[in-house]
């Protein structure tokens, strides 16, 4: 079952740009070889650090989005944990954020499209009727798509 | 002197009579500042700005959405300070303390 994570990780900032890049690949080569999809790099840049962490600053901060399953995911914090330029990550588990979303992107969109419809059907009377039922039922539907 | 002594005494019993008197109309001051804007009790105007603005996810990356809701010395501001909804407090608090886990925010501030 492929789940979907998005690690970020700080690397030490006294690292050069090209060897931070050859540690992404290498991570990026671990979740390929694992049998995960790799949605996504982005480098966030240097950044102040909130605190001090292993005596630096500030550090180059990547975010990688992945769908991978569990193992792959323990594997790769493994190669994190492992890696010296690396010196703090973090996984987070997004599929069900993301579900949770895509649920009230799809309401929303019904919603729209509903009263979308109700000024086309050339029938006034149709648009009052539908409106306040469905604006009924869907504050309903995204308070139960919130809980 | 008997005379004098009864008005006294229906003052002093006048005065005891009012504290509990003024106990009744207090009873009805939580109610009364919802209109003046008393400070003590309610302040219910404040509303959820995730709620009213339609924000659904709470990312923890997005520093400068979470730095609205944490106090000076990086300490989370409670619900009843930001109006912000039960859910949603709970959502901000979890992305929060994973900003702060990756140093994006600090765990405590200005010592």
């Amino acid at each position: 079952m492929e789940r979907f994570y998005e690690v970020m990780f700080i690397v030490r900032p006294d690292i050069e740009d090209a060897d931070v890049d050859k540690l992404i690949a290498g991570f990026e080569q671990t979740i390929v070889n694992g049998g995960g999809n790799l949605r996504s790099t982005e480098k966030l840049g240097r950044r102040k650090l909130a605190y001090t962490v292993r005596k630096f600053n500030d550090g180059n901060y990547v975010l990688l989005t992945v769908d991978a399953d569990g193992k792959l995911v323990a594997e790769l914090e493994r190669r994190l944990r492992v890696s010296e330029p690396v010196i703090k990550f973090i996984t987070v588990r997004m599929d069900e954020e993301e579900k949770r979303l895509n649920k009230i992107k799809a309401i929303r969109a019904t919603r729209k499209k509903v009263s979308a419809q109700a000024p086309a059907a050339a029938a006034p009377v149709a648009a009052p009727a539908p409106a306040p039922v469905e604006s009924a039922e869907a504050p309903a539907e995204a308070t139960q798509a919130s809980a | 002197m008997a005379d004098e002594t009864t008005p006294q005494r229906a003052p002093e019993s006048g005065s005891h009579s009012s504290g509990p008197r003024p106990g009744g109309p207090r009873s009805g001051g939580p109610g009364g500042p919802g209109g003046p804007g008393g400070r003590k009790f309610f302040r219910r105007k404040k509303v959820c700005k995730f709620c009213t603005e339609k924000i659904d996810a709470i990312p923890y990356r997005d520093v400068r959405l979470l730095q609205g809701f944490v106090a000076e010395r990086g300490k989370i501001v409670p619900r009843r300070l930001t109006g912000v909804c039960t859910t949603h407090q709970r959502r901000l608090t979890r992305a929060i303390k994973q900003a702060r886990n990756i140093a994006l925010l600090p765990f405590a501030a200005r010592f």
